[in-house]
């Protein structure tokens, strides 16, 4: 790392200095501040952070076209389907042959596959989401120190289309609209880590001081409480109290960060119109914004965790003029007996593919410690189906990308042999430091981590 | 004989006297344990604009609610509130807030000022808090509440030096408190029946105002409640019909519909704009209108028979609409009323974009789509998910002479796996068939006559006048609309003890000629209505919930 050689003093006891005191000016060069010698911490001494994200695509992926299959663990080779990827392919993990085995329940179309594999348990009826999903445990696990413990987001204009959740009734909506998302992270109350000069806002002071004042609201109510109701009173309560550490973090003066740019807003005519959002190329445009602001808003330190959906699981992308959707097509459009596949539902796979390795892309090119943000993330992509047209949920595909902080090697395929799928999920929550020793009900429990990808 | 008849008589002169004092003849059921529901995005602006005023600004949104057993209502009985959702709320809270102490608001929202510039007055923010708080939680503040709201205040304007933004901020942290967010039963010991319990004055209020309003009580149903006149038949009897005569009853009557017509799908609706051009935001957003006024009229204002909705050709129209309608209307003018020609397709609220649009796929429309929709929110009748394991494409031969959706249809109702759901859904929705994705009226699907003949469970229909007039005369329609409602109004599918209570509304409904305004006074008056009892060990939750 070039940028951490040429320093002549201490930047702890420069650090130091800028943390005391609420106003303080810092003249420093901006990029001689952050890392200690090696490049792996922070220089107040504190580690590199690892985060963690997902992904979301649906319909999956045309099989045999997308990945060769392989019998043991060893290289990826992407396919037609997935050549966007090949540049990326030493980023990436790539599970095969891992099953979602509902244990007698019916398959749900395009929602069991993406269920089972991030909350251990397969749905007993459509629209069930029957556990946390593992993002949110890895989030109350490492999500503290950042304003937002998770970033939600979708391509797709409409903010129901998440797959993150506490339980069917505890389900935030994502952001859909890249303003919004840009109003959220980097709007009035983002403090840039930076900048030299902080000072605390007033008002923020005493926002945070009458905020808890409704705390004193729930002893009463709880008494008055049915035991479900309680629990949801105390989910509101842990809302209000992450409120109230994001006014704490407020107004502390932020540690600087290396690679964090303020982005540019994006233009008030962006998607806001839900009527076009579906629509491919305004999906892929709204795609890329996600992304940018996603990948600062880790940058800045705005967040550990994130969810962000490029197509939902019932994908009504769809061509400009066209009638049918990528998940009509799917089923109804015919194959093409030379290719072997439905040419244009292929089509719309292989956009979602150029879509990943654009994402991939993003976190690669940002520089950090002595590698790239994306060798400090953990980002979990998977789909809910491995071949849409019959909503197959066996060989559910499934990939990694990022090396973990170095906790987890890269550039390989995994072989499942059938194993539960809930073994990735469950070996991401190992690598992101959760003291867990099984994850999943009934078929989808796993005590198993992935060992191959392990360093 | 005599003496059967004198027992008549008895009964005739007890229905006489007990409906005299207000008394319902519903029968009664043990109700449901107190339950704890989160404000709908609806009701929450419709209490904002009844505490301060319409010119006060909602903007943002906030957290969708899961339909639950065909309504947001009951998913509302189990919605939480997650960081990002407070988070949506707080924002919501500040912008409020900040626009009631401002210049423009200040004098009238407050209604009093320190007498030096920016010193803390206790005097007028105890006042403030005491009119408003009640409002917000739709009951008086307990003394602790209320210091807690006038310290808060007293705190932040002596740190900001500024009376109007301390108060602010102090009315920002009472509209993020669950006391506000939730609407709570709160319950009293029942003075008529030892060891059970009663919903308190102001839950009823609650009840009450949600139900008919969909919104927060008023002054004087507070009042009422204070006073205790909610736990008489006859004190509820005279708010009912105070409520029922209210303007307020339009917002009531619109969030019903609203819900049970899913017109919420309206936020993310997709249509292609190639394909079709003249759909727009603005047309989406009139369409729900255009039903909501719709629905509206024909049952508030005159009062009309609920089943008139289906074959009704009165309406309202907005230039935005005039496009997609392919009709004329002065281009100034907002809304006016309109009247379909008697030869025009459009008959019933079924017939509208809102319905046709709302129920079709972003480029095309869809027979089954619009079955299933007519089946499941106009009969309460549940159309089956498909099955996992179809495979579609044996539909789709790239050689077959296929050219409209009844023909290709057809191929699914030839499969044993898909004729089951098919043949409820289809014969249906081909009736609507000369609407396309986007509502517009079409006779031909590529160059071929549309046929728009079918029949609904045995009656049979040529086109959609016709087929308004079979739904209209289907009898799950209006015993559809009496479980959905009494569903909406307790928040929960009603219980097996119910079925006597759901008859008996049935039956008024009938009788009373299927005024809408009348099933909500039969709903209201019920004792059922307020019905509670103990809570047990709760089973986790089994409803039927969608995420649309």
């Amino acid at each position: 790392m070039s940028i951490l050689i040429k320093r002549e003093k201490s930047r702890r006891s420069v650090l130091r200095g800028m943390l005391d005191g609420a106003a303080v000016t810092v003249a420093l060069p901006l990029l001689d501040c952050f890392l200690d010698d090696h490049g792996e911490a922070l220089a107040d001494g504190s580690p590199i952070p690892t985060r963690f994200g997902s992904w979301y695509w649906g319909m999956g992926h045309t099989p045999g076209h997308a990945v060769k299959t392989r019998t043991d663990v060893g290289e990826i080779e992407f396919l037609e389907e997935c050549k966007a990827l090949i540049p990326y392919r030493q980023h990436i993990n790539y599970f095969g042959g891992f099953n979602t085995p509902l244990d007698g329940r019916s398959n749900y179309p395009h929602e069991s596959g993406w269920i089972g594999s991030r909350t251990g348990t397969v749905p007993s009826r459509s629209g069930e989401v029957p556990a946390p999903t593992f993002d949110l445990m890895i989030a109350d696990a490492i999500g503290g120190g950042t304003r937002f413990r998770t970033i939600d987001a979708t391509s797709m204009g409409n903010p129901k289309e998440t797959y993150s959740a506490r339980g069917t009734f505890s389900r935030a909506d994502a952001e859909a609209s890249p303003v919004a998302l840009y109003a959220r992270i980097f709007g009035p109350d983002f403090a840039d880590p930076n900048k030299g000069e902080f000072r605390p806002d007033a008002k923020t002071m005493v926002r945070k001081s009458v905020l808890s004042s409704i705390n004193r609201e729930s002893d009463k109510l709880m008494k008055s409480l049915g035991q479900m109701d309680q629990h949801r009173l105390d989910e509101y309560f842990t809302s209000v109290r992450q409120l109230e550490n994001q006014l704490t973090l407020q107004l502390t003066k932020p540690p600087p960060a290396e690679s964090c740019r303020v982005p540019p807003a994006p233009p008030n005519n962006a998607i806001e119109r839900a009527a076009f959002a579906v629509e491919i190329d305004t999906v892929q445009a709204t795609h890329r914004l996600m992304t940018q602001l996603i990948v600062m808003a880790l940058a800045c330190n705005q967040t550990k965790v994130f969810n962000l959906v490029y197509s939902d699981n019932f994908s009504r992308v769809r061509r400009a003029g066209e009638t049918y959707t990528h998940h009509v097509l799917t089923h109804e459009e015919q194959a093409d007996p030379k290719l072997g596949y439905q040419p244009t539902a292929f089509w719309f796979n292989c956009r979602s593919m150029d879509a990943c390795a654009e994402f991939i892309g993003a976190f690669a090119n940002v520089r950090e410690g002595a590698g790239t943000l994306l060798d400090n993330m953990l980002i979990f992509a998977g789909s809910e189906t491995s071949f849409a047209r019959i909503h197959s949920v066996d060989n559910i595909p499934v990939m990694t990308f990022g090396k973990a902080g170095g906790r987890i090697k890269t550039g390989l395929h995994v072989v499942g042999n059938g194993d539960p799928v809930t073994r990735v999920g469950f070996t991401a929550m190992r690598v992101m430091g959760m003291p867990i020793d099984e994850w999943g009900q009934k078929s989808l429990r796993t005590t198993k981590p992935i060992g191959e990808i392990l360093v | 004989m005599r003496a059967s008849l004198r027992s008549l008589l008895c009964a005739a002169i007890a229905v006489i006297t007990l409906t005299a004092c207000g008394q319902s003849d519903a029968p009664k059921t043990a109700g449901a344990p107190p339950d704890m529901r989160r404000l709908t995005e609806e009701q929450y602006r419709n209490t904002i604009a009844d505490v301060f005023g319409t010119s006060i600004k909602i903007g943002g949104r906030i957290d969708s609610l899961v339909r639950t057993n065909g309504l947001l209502e009951l998913g509302a009985r189990s919605a939480a509130i997650t960081p990002s959702g407070l988070e949506k709320f707080d924002q919501l809270a500040r912008s409020i807030a900040d626009q009631v102490v401002d210049p423009a608001h200040r004098d009238i929202l407050i209604g009093c000022a320190p007498p030096i510039a920016d010193a803390f007055d206790e005097y007028c923010v105890r006042q403030f808090f005491t009119r408003v708080g009640r409002m917000l939680y739709r009951r008086p503040l307990t003394k602790d509440e209320l210091t807690a709201r006038i310290n808060a205040a007293s705190l932040a304007s002596k740190n900001l030096a500024d009376f109007h933004q301390g108060v602010a901020l102090s009315l920002a942290a009472m509209l993020v408190s669950p006391n506000f967010l939730f609407v709570i039963d709160t319950t009293e010991d029942d003075p008529d029946h030892a060891g059970q319990l009663r919903l308190d004055g102001y839950a009823k209020a609650a009840r009450l105002s949600y139900f008919l309003w969909n919104s927060t009580p008023d002054d004087t149903l507070l009042t009422a409640a204070e006073k205790g006149d909610l736990a008489t038949a006859s004190g509820r009897k005279r708010e009912i019909e105070r409520m029922i005569a209210s303007p307020r009853l339009e917002g009531g009557v619109r969030g019903f519909f609203a819900d049970a017509l899913a017109l919420d799908a309206f936020e993310t609706l997709e249509k292609d704009s190639i394909l079709f051009p003249a759909f727009n935001l603005a047309v989406a957003q009139d369409a729900r209108e255009q039903t909501l006024r719709t629905i509206s009229a024909e049952l508030i204002a005159r009062e009309g028979d609920y089943r008139d909705l289906f074959t009704t050709r009165r309406s309202y129209m907005s230039a935005a609409l005039a496009r997609v309608y392919r009709v004329y209307v002065p281009k100034t003018a907002n809304w006016v009323p309109y009247e379909f020609a008697k030869n025009d397709p459009r008959v019933g609220i079924q017939s509208q974009i809102s319905f046709t649009a709302l129920h079709s796929h972003p480029g095309r429309s869809s027979p089954t789509l619009r079955g299933k929709a007519l089946r499941e929110l106009l009969l309460c009748q549940k159309v089956p998910d498909p099955p996992g394991d179809v495979d579609f494409t044996k539909f789709n031969d790239p050689k077959s002479e296929i050219k409209t959706a009844r023909e290709k249809l057809a191929l699914h109702t030839s499969q044993a796996a898909c004729a089951g759901c098919h043949k409820l859904t289809d014969p249906l929705g081909l009736g609507l068939e000369q609407f396309d994705g986007a509502g517009q009226h079409r006779t031909t699907e590529n160059d071929v006559a549309i046929d728009v003949t079918g029949d609904l469970d045995g009656v049979k229909f040529k086109d959609p006048a016709t087929l308004g007039a079979a739904i209209r005369a289907n009898p799950a329609v209006p015993t559809c609309l009496v479980s959905r409602l009494y569903t909406y109004a307790v928040g929960r599918p009603a219980a097996t003890d119910e079925q006597g209570l759901i008859a008996y509304l049935q039956k008024r409904f009938s009788d009373e000629g299927y005024k809408y305004p009348a099933l909500l006074r039969a709903i209201a008056s019920a004792d059922a209505f307020y019905a509670v009892k103990p809570r047990e060990q709760t089973p986790p939750q089994t409803a039927q919930e969608s995420r649309p």
